[in-house]
């Protein structure tokens, strides 16, 4: 984990309100699942934001983030060459060097960029991984998945593409041996309740307010049967389990 | 030029301390900065028995600062001894307990605990809560404050700070009040209470209806509390409330703060310890202080 200041190095508008920012990454160190708190503000807002990895390349970090305040507004109007501060890696991401066989990946709308970088690592690590995203209507990041997947199971509530419905209609935990979920939480608890059916070990990626974002402040504590954990730093991957009781 | 000072007999190597509840115990932070730079760090409020704090948004961002509802989560005392103590003493800086408790018979045992631990000075936090008479914090009303400092004093052998709460009834009454109970010295302020609602809900943000507002947003007022504060007592006050800038820190030595505490900064810049040290060295250097002494008070 560092606190450093690096560059933009691009920032793409994918839809209306989501957007794809490029930084240079320069020493980072990075993991499936993980997050960064960023700023492009001096002390006009207070806080930095917590935003998931999409994508780490050599030289880039990636960040796909929907701008729904503030903060993301702030960030969607950087352009290449300015400067932004990041603090990161965080977090304690999917758990990609345990699991074997045959992973399934599901997401579901802003859930789905923190499942690219997971992708990747499966990919790297020789772990068949199959992709399931959930979409209200228009589909995104399909193609930062494809050279990674095995194969792309896509859902859009509007019946854009792919299947009509949603996403958990389409997953059969029974052929996995462990399941990765991000997404809203009422998409994560059904995958939990369902992969719960088959004994299929399942891990889910939680959203949260953070304030600190490395543990210090107990801001996004959350309760779990196992006590109270921090989903900054205890999170915010835990075992579905610890997050969705039958 | 020196930046050192010393508060109840405990030397703090620069004015700068942590606050509590935005370092936790200092760990964290220390992976990003060597935080024995700090003049010192106050735990995270401690409570005799652990407590998981409260649930619902706890964390909220307003205009120049932000808004908390943690509710204390914490270890618990006797945790803290075993496994917060030693990593805190890792740290080379004064090591500082928060606690704060519900009734006043856990501020005692607590304090009792802490009294026999490693610990350089007890922090008592008297903004929580008073259970057992209608939940109205002890840090309000002056004759309620002075009955839980009294006793925590009789069984604190450690130096002894009291942190006072801005929404006390009469701040210079309250400080007045906690010095004559025995109070070796103040830090004021804690967090304002405060309230948000989310309109599209029709409720308030917080579970608990209120929260703390903390900040830059709080600043201004939280001078004039400390000026007046410093102008009334004799024993060393430590300002709180809003500084994110070594210029925040001159002013409140310069209304009479002996040493100050950060807290929402650390949100907005990680390493804001580390920085604003080293600012407050550059400022005092263009200024032409070779002692903060020379500035402390002369308003």
């Amino acid at each position: 984990m560092e606190y450093f200041e690096t560059k933009v190095v691009g920032q793409e508008r994918i839809t209306d309100d989501i957007f794809v920012l490029k930084v240079e990454r320069r020493d980072a160190v990075v993991a499936a699942g993980q997050f960064f708190m960023l700023k492009c503000w001096d002390n006009e807002l207070t806080l930095m934001r917590p935003i998931s990895l999409f994508k780490a390349d050599e030289h880039t970090l990636y960040f796909m983030y929907r701008v729904i305040g503030k903060g993301t507004r702030r960030l969607s109007i950087l352009r290449t060459g300015d400067s932004i501060m990041l603090l990161g890696s965080l977090g304690t991401g999917f758990p990609v060097q345990e699991v074997s066989g045959k992973v399934a990946l599901v997401g579901g709308g802003l859930g789905i960029p923190p499942l690219c970088q997971t992708v990747r690592e499966l990919h790297d690590l020789g772990v068949e991984t199959d992709v399931f995203v959930g979409y209200r209507d228009t589909p995104f990041a399909l193609v930062d998945f494809e050279p990674y997947a095995h194969a792309i199971f896509v859902a859009t509530e509007k019946g854009n593409e792919g299947y009509r419905g949603f996403v958990t209609d389409l997953l059969k935990p029974e052929d996995y041996d462990a399941v990765f979920t991000c997404g809203p939480e009422i998409m994560m608890r059904k995958v939990a309740a369902i992969c719960d059916a088959t004994n299929t070990p399942c891990w889910c990626s939680m959203e949260h307010r953070m304030a600190c974002g490395i543990g210090a402040c107990f801001g996004c504590s959350i309760r779990t049967p196992e006590g109270m954990k921090r989903v900054c730093k205890d999170g915010p991957v835990f075992p579905a389990h610890l997050l969705f009781q039958k | 030029m020196t930046l050192s000072t010393t508060i109840n007999g405990v030397f703090f190597k620069n004015p700068i301390i942590a606050a509590s509840g935005t370092f936790g115990f200092g760990g964290e932070y220390n992976e990003l900065y060597d935080v024995g730079c700090l003049g010192g760090i106050s735990s995270k409020g401690l409570t005799l028995n652990p407590k998981d704090g409260n649930e619902g948004v706890r964390v909220y961002e307003t205009p120049s600062g932000m808004m908390n509802s943690v509710g204390l989560q914490n270890p618990g005392v006797e945790a803290f001894i075993r496994d917060g103590i030693p990593a805190m003493r890792k740290l080379d800086t004064v090591l500082i307990a928060n606690m704060g408790g519900s009734c006043i018979e856990d501020y005692v045992a607590g304090a009792e605990m802490l009294s026999k631990a490693d610990i350089d000075m007890l922090e008592l936090n008297i903004s929580c809560p008073n259970v057992k008479s209608g939940g109205m914090a002890f840090g309000l009303k002056a004759d309620v404050a002075k009955e839980v400092v009294t006793a925590v004093r009789q069984v604190c052998s450690k130096p002894l700070m009291v942190k006072m709460s801005p929404n006390a009834e009469n701040i210079v009454e309250m400080a007045l009040a906690c010095e004559e109970a025995g109070a070796d010295s103040l830090s004021l302020v804690n967090t304002f209470q405060a309230m948000a609602i989310d309109i599209r809900t029709r409720k308030s943000v917080f579970q608990n209806l209120y929260a703390g507002l903390s900040g830059p947003a709080i600043k201004p007022i939280a001078l004039r509390m400390v000026h007046s504060v410093c102008k009334a007592v004799h024993v060393p006050v430590v300002g709180i409330g809003g500084i994110a800038t070594a210029t925040d820190v001159l002013e409140f030595l310069m209304v009479g703060a002996t040493a100050v505490q950060i807290g929402t900064v650390n949100f907005n810049n990680p390493t804001a310890g580390r920085d604003i040290l080293n600012d407050l060295e550059q400022l005092c250097q263009r200024e032409g202080i070779d002692d903060l002494s020379q500035i402390r008070g002369i308003l």
